[in-house]
Formats: structure tokens, C-alpha cells, sequence
């Protein structure tokens, strides 16, 4: 499904990725951990297409089609969904109003008509449940005010409704207590399937024990230094990742 | 002859439609002295460095509209909030339309300027409360005195809250060639009394129109007085307003100024606190595009203490258009416990679109609380991303990024309706559909 090959990355001269290869297929679940600035992050934004960041060397590709071109929001068309670790406040804009608008552009960009209202709320419905949001919460302006875990909530609701091929969760389980991480958790599980496949950005391998990785790989100033199966999570929590540096230098 | 000679020789023949011993006369006649010797403000004055009335002085402007026109209100509806029953005085080319108002005397006095100036029984009330607030001095404000002569009158007697929000509505249909206009309104809350006033000028053509408006709003103690001015005018149409208030102990007085057209606006907002425990709110969306050019000038003169004032304008700015914030506090040395804040926040989205923001404080007293910022900034790419990495083009992201920006001037409207109208106004402005009504 997605297939990096070779990518390096910089902003402002800055070289951030240094040659990334990496391959999801469909139906599988790869995790990505590292220390702070290793480039976790950068990585997951250009995928999603952030401009501030310039592809230097290599390719992204989703199901073969390379990704360079295309805007952040036609990689959202093609299926491509972005869990921030900051979400953005936007005041004036209700949740619901902004998942009508995310829902509706897609489905535009697709040659689809508007998702009758009925349908919309529906929808809504089925999968604020599954996130356990409060009603009231969906009336809310998008993310202000709200707690860094009811952002983080938020953020799996939208993936929730907009069911994308290819999920990204960067930092998803930091601000999170542990019935909310259950919840959100189970969310992400619910998207598990032979279509889709889901990236977990994380620090530490608590959320790893409830969303199973099949493949665990160490991001490293900007290289995957090591790649392996969820055992190597475990290994990292009880090592830190100073072993993987020294091992690096070696 | 430029515009202000054909202004002093038309006053001469104005002199002859108006009852010369009437004690307002006398009122006019020093204000066309004041006129006279100082003329229009130029950018040599610091107050107008920044807006130009050159063009608008060249202009061979109709001063008198020569007849009545008639608009049928099913093309003009629109222009009107009719959503809601509201009353309604409205002028077109600067004549009182029956036809097209709603006036009463029900408890209330919601009618016309011209009546109250003329006949005997709001005497008494014009005596004590007409030119009393109102600039004796700034000179655009003086002009509009010596002509004043029709406009609204509003009298909100002790207790008293009128059934519905008014809206004060000129239109300008386009028969004179240039045409300017004088209008005077007068507001007046008395104890404990409450109004809400929705003021519009819509120029129907492409005919230049330049208004020069005044408007003296009194808000007596407990009083508590909503403003809403929405400026969507034609892009040929250019507007001063000035407008003075007067606030006694424990009122509330708001005023909303929505400037999203015409092609010269310039807002002189005067608040003076006359009492204790006054709030006074002022709030503003400037959504600016093409040439246009918005200038809001504001004065809070704190004068007793224990008051507050609260200042929140916000502005876009594309194309080539400019706009002017010029937020002046003074807290006089008696008013401690003054509370003033004052904030104005810009988005450029032009390389060619300027603002000049100049916050003025000056403070005599020593126990207050006042702050004020200013920002200049664009629009947060983090933020853009954010909402196309959801699928929503830059485009439509934009627009909803701005319109959250402006978002929390608007919560402070207290008419829904209005709230509705401004939205879409705003997302007309904005050239979007998002989605959703906003």
C-alpha cells in the first residue's frame, strides 16, 4: 500500500530524513518509534504532504501512484489520514460542521454528491459511540478549550468518520490517561482490516499493547536503524534507546 | 467650485427651508462657522494621516436631492434583516419613506429627526439632548450639524424596552449623479431602558454617493444600548460616521461595526463614561478587498472611576486595500479602578494590502488595569495544513480560518438573526461554500 523508498527530507536546508525505506501493505499495522527528533514526526508530515518540509531525494507511493505531486488534501482524497499530535484550534467551527465539511469535500473530489443529512448523522452517531464523545462535545468548537485528551479523542473520531486507507498516529497516546487510551485504542482496532493499513508514531510501547504492531522499526537521525516484530518494542522499553545509538555508531 | 464652497452657498439656500428661531438653528449657524474656517480634514491632520478625502472633494456631489424616488420593497428586501419584525425608518436619497417604514409612538418614540426638530412637543427633549455629545469642533462632525436636519430619533422612555430592534436604512437609488448626505439620528435610552438599532447605507447604482453621518446615542443610568452598523455598501459608495456616546452610571452600551464594503469608510466611534460602573463594548469585523479602504478611529474617555471598556476589532485584508485601527483610551486621573482593554488583530493575504494600527493610551490615573495588542500577521500554515490534511482545499480552509479568526467579535451579537446575516455576508465576502451554513 505504501511503499518509501530512499526519501530524504529537509526544511530550511536542514536535513531531517536520511534515507527512509519502508513498506506497509495493506492489513498491517507498523510502528515507528525513536527518540525526540529523530524525525518521527517529519516523516509522518510528509507523508500527509506538508509543504514546509522538501522531499530532496527518493519517493512516496500509495498503491503505486507517487505521492509528490499532490496536495496535502488530495492525499486526503486518496485515503490518506493524519492523527496530529498538536491538533489546531478552530473557534466558531463545530465538530460536526467540520467533519460536514472534511466528508463532503471528499466525497466531492470523488464526483460524489453531498452526504445526505440524514446518512451525516447517522454516521455521527455510530461512531461518536464508539469514541464514547459526549453529544454536547460535538457542538463544540473544533479542539478549543478542549483537554489534550479529548483533542486526541477527537483526532481518532474524524479518522472514525472518514475511514482512510492509511492512517498515521503521531504521538496519539501522549496526553492520554488510560481509560481514554482503552478507548481510543479501540477505536483505531475498529479500522483494523485486509483494506487498511495504520502507522503508530509513538515514544514508549505502552500504546503498543493495545493496538498490536506486526512490525516495529527505530527511527534514528533520520535512518530506520532497526526493524523488527513487536518484541523489539518490548526490548526498547526496558533498554531505552541508547543501546540503538551505540549499536548505530558500531 | 470644489465641495466645500458648494456646501457653505448651499447652506444659505438650506436656510430658507428651515424656521430660523428655532434655538437649533442657532446651533447650525456656529456649526457652519466651524466649517467654514476649517474645511475638510487633509493628511496634514495627525487624526487623518492615514485616509484621504481629496478624491471625494472633487466630486460635484448633489448636496439637495431633487425629488422622491420610489423603490418597490420587493427589490430592496434584501438589504433589510427580514427575518424578524423589526421597525423601520428608512430614507432613500437622504427623504423620509413612508412607505418603506415602521414608526411608532407606542410607549416609545421610534420616528423621524425632522419631527422631532420641528414640533413643539420633543422640545423639551432636543433642548437637553441634541448637539450635547456631538463634536463642536471636529470638523466633518460640525458639517453634518449645520445641515442636520433629518434622521432618525429614538426615545426610549425610563423602563422602557420597545417590542422589537430597529433599523435605520438609507438607500441611495442613483437618480442624483454624485450624491451626498447629511443624516443626524439621535438615541436616547432613558433609566433602566433597553434598544437594539441595526444601521445600514445601501447604494442601489454605480453613482458615486458620500454620506457624512452623526449619530449621538445617550444611554442614562441602568440603560443598556445595542449598536449594530453594517457597512456592505456599493464600491463606489464612501461613508463618515461619527458617533458620540454618552453613558451614565451602571449602562451597557455595544456597538458592532461590520465593514466589509464601500470604497472609503471612516469610523469615528466616541464613547465618554459619565458615571460609575459603566461598560462600554466595542467590536468590529473589517473584511477588505480590491481598492477599499476602512479607517476606524475610536475614544474611550474613561472619566470616573470603577469602569470598564472592551475593544476587539478584527481584520482581514486582500487585493490592494487598506485599513486604519486608531484606538485612543484616556482614564482621566479621578477614574481608578478603570479596567480598559483594546485589541486589534489583522491577516494580511495580500503582498499589496496595508494596515496601520496605533494604539494611543493616555493614563492619569494609577490604579488601573489596561492592556491593548495589536497584530499584523497571515494565516497559520499549521493550521491550513491541519484542515487539508482532512481532505478541505486550501481554498475552503482558508476561508474557514478566517472566519474562526473574526469568529468571537461575532458571538457578542445578541440578535441571531443578524448573527445568520452576518455569516453569510461574511462567507459571500470570503467566496465560499464551506460546507455547512456558517
Amino acid at each position: 500500500m505504501l511503499e518509501i523508498k530512499d526519501l530524504h527530507a529537509s526544511v530550511e536546508d536542514k536535513k531531517i530524513l536520511k534515507g527512509i525505506n519502508l513498506q506497509v501493505k495493506a492489513g498491517e499495522v507498523h510502528a515507528i518509534m525513536g527518540p525526540n527528533g529523530s524525525g518521527k514526526s517529519t516523516l509522518a508530515s510528509v507523508i500527509a504532504g506538508k509543504e514546509e518540509f522538501e522531499v530532496k531525494k527518493g519517493s512516496v507511493a500509495l498503491n503505486g501512484e507517487d505521492l509528490e505531486e499532490l496536495s496535502p488534501e488530495e492525499r486526503a482524497h486518496q485515503g490518506i489520514f493524519l492523527s496530529f499530535q498538536y491538533p489546531v484550534e478552530i473557534p466558531g467551527v463545530t465538530v460536526t460542521n467540520f467533519m460536514k465539511t472534511a466528508i463532503n469535500e471528499s466525497r466531492k473530489a470523488r464526483g460524489l454528491e453531498d452526504m445526505p443529512a440524514n446518512q451525516m448523522l447517522k454516521l455521527i452517531r455510530e461512531k461518536s459511540e464508539l469514541l464514547e464523545i459526549d453529544r454536547k462535545f460535538l457542538s463544540r468548537s473544533l479542539n478549543e478549550g478542549f483537554s489534550g485528551g479529548e483533542k486526541k479523542r477527537n483526532e481518532i473520531f474524524q479518522m472514525a468518520m472518514l475511514e482512510p486507507k492509511l492512517a498515521i498516529l503521531d504521538e496519539t497516546d501522549s496526553g492520554l490517561d488510560i481509560d481514554a487510551l482503552r478507548i481510543v485504542a479501540n477505536g483505531v482496532n475498529k479500522l483494523r482490516g485486509g483494506e487498511n493499513a495504520i502507522i503508530v508514531i509513538t515514544h514508549y510501547q505502552r500504546l503498543l499493547e493495545y493496538i498490536v504492531p506486526d512490525f516495529v522499526h527505530v527511527l534514528h537521525d533520520g535512518k530506520i536503524v532497526k526493524s523488527g516484530t513487536k518484541e523489539l518494542a518490548l526490548e526498547l522499553e526496558e533498554k531505552g534507546y541508547d543501546w540503538i545509538k551505540q549499536e548505530t555508531v558500531v | 467650485m470644489d465641495l466645500k464652497d458648494k456646501l457653505l452657498s448651499s447652506f444659505i439656500a438650506f436656510e430658507n427651508n428651515v424656521d430660523l428661531d428655532h434655538p437649533v438653528h442657532e446651533v447650525r449657524s456656529e456649526a457652519i462657522k466651524n466649517f467654514e474656517t476649517k474645511g475638510f480634514p487633509s493628511k496634514k491632520d495627525e487624526a487623518w494621516k492615514y485616509t484621504s478625502l481629496n478624491n471625494i472633494q472633487k466630486v460635484d456631489f448633489s448636496v439637495f436631492p431633487k425629488k422622491e424616488s420610489a423603490l418597490e420593497y420587493r427589490d430592496i428586501k434584501k438589504y433589510f434583516l427580514h427575518e424578524i419584525d423589526t421597525y423601520k425608518i428608512v430614507f432613500v436619497d437622504g427623504v423620509y419613506s413612508s412607505y418603506l417604514s415602521e414608526t411608532t409612538h407606542d410607549g416609545v418614540d421610534v420616528c423621524l429627526m425632522s419631527a422631532a426638530l420641528t414640533k413643539p412637543q420633543y422640545k423639551q427633549v432636543i433642548d437637553v439632548y441634541f448637539n450635547k455629545v456631538a463634536s463642536k469642533d471636529e470638523t466633518l462632525t460640525t458639517l453634518n450639524t449645520a445641515f442636520s436636519k433629518e434622521g432618525a430619533y429614538i426615545y426610549i422612555p425610563k423602563n422602557k424596552v420597545p417590542k422589537k430592534p430597529i433599523q435605520i436604512v438609507h438607500f441611495a437609488t442613483g437618480n442624483e449623479a454624485a450624491l451626498m448626505l447629511q443624516p443626524r439620528n439621535l438615541v436616547i435610552a432613558e433609566e433602566n431602558a433597553e434598544v437594539q438599532i441595526i444601521e445600514r447605507h445601501q447604494s442601489l447604482t454605480e453613482n458615486e454617493v458620500f454620506t457624512n453621518s452623526v449619530t449621538e446615542i445617550f444611554a442614562a443610568k441602568d440603560a443598556n444600548v445595542d449598536y449594530y452598523k453594517v457597512q456592505n455598501d456599493a464600491k463606489t459608495a464612501s461613508l463618515v460616521d461619527n458617533t458620540y456616546i454618552s453613558q451614565k452610571d451602571n449602562s451597557v452600551v455595544r456597538v458592532h461595526t461590520f465593514s466589509f464594503g464601500g470604497k472609503l469608510t471612516r469610523n469615528n466611534l466616541n464613547f465618554y463614561q459619565n458615571g460609575e460602573r459603566i461598560d462600554s463594548i466595542l467590536k468590529g469585523v473589517t473584511i477588505l478587498g480590491d481598492k477599499q479602504h476602512v479607517d476606524h478611529h475610536t475614544l474611550v474617555h474613561h472619566a470616573q472611576p470603577n469602569c470598564e471598556s472592551h475593544q476587539d476589532y478584527k481584520g482581514i485584508f486582500g487585493e490592494k486595500s487598506t485599513g486604519v485601527f486608531n484606538g485612543k483610551i484616556i482614564v482621566d486621573k479621578i477614574a481608578q479602578k478603570t479596567n480598559a482593554f483594546q485589541q486589534n488583530n489583522n491577516i494580511l493575504i495580500s503582498d499589496k494590502a496595508t494596515i496601520n494600527t496605533k494604539p494611543q493610551l493616555e493614563i492619569f490615573a494609577d490604579d488601573v488595569k489596561c492592556s491593548h495588542g495589536c497584530t499584523i500577521g497571515q494565516l497559520d500554515e499549521d493550521a491550513l495544513f491541519y484542515l487539508q490534511s482532512r481532505g478541505i482545499p486550501r481554498k475552503e480552509a482558508t476561508a474557514l480560518l478566517m472566519y474562526a479568526f473574526a469568529n468571537n467579535v461575532l458571538e457578542s451579537v445578541r440578535i441571531p438573526e443578524l448573527k445568520t446575516r452576518i455569516n453569510k455576508i461574511i462567507a459571500n465576502t470570503l467566496g465560499v461554500r464551506v460546507g455547512f451554513e456558517l
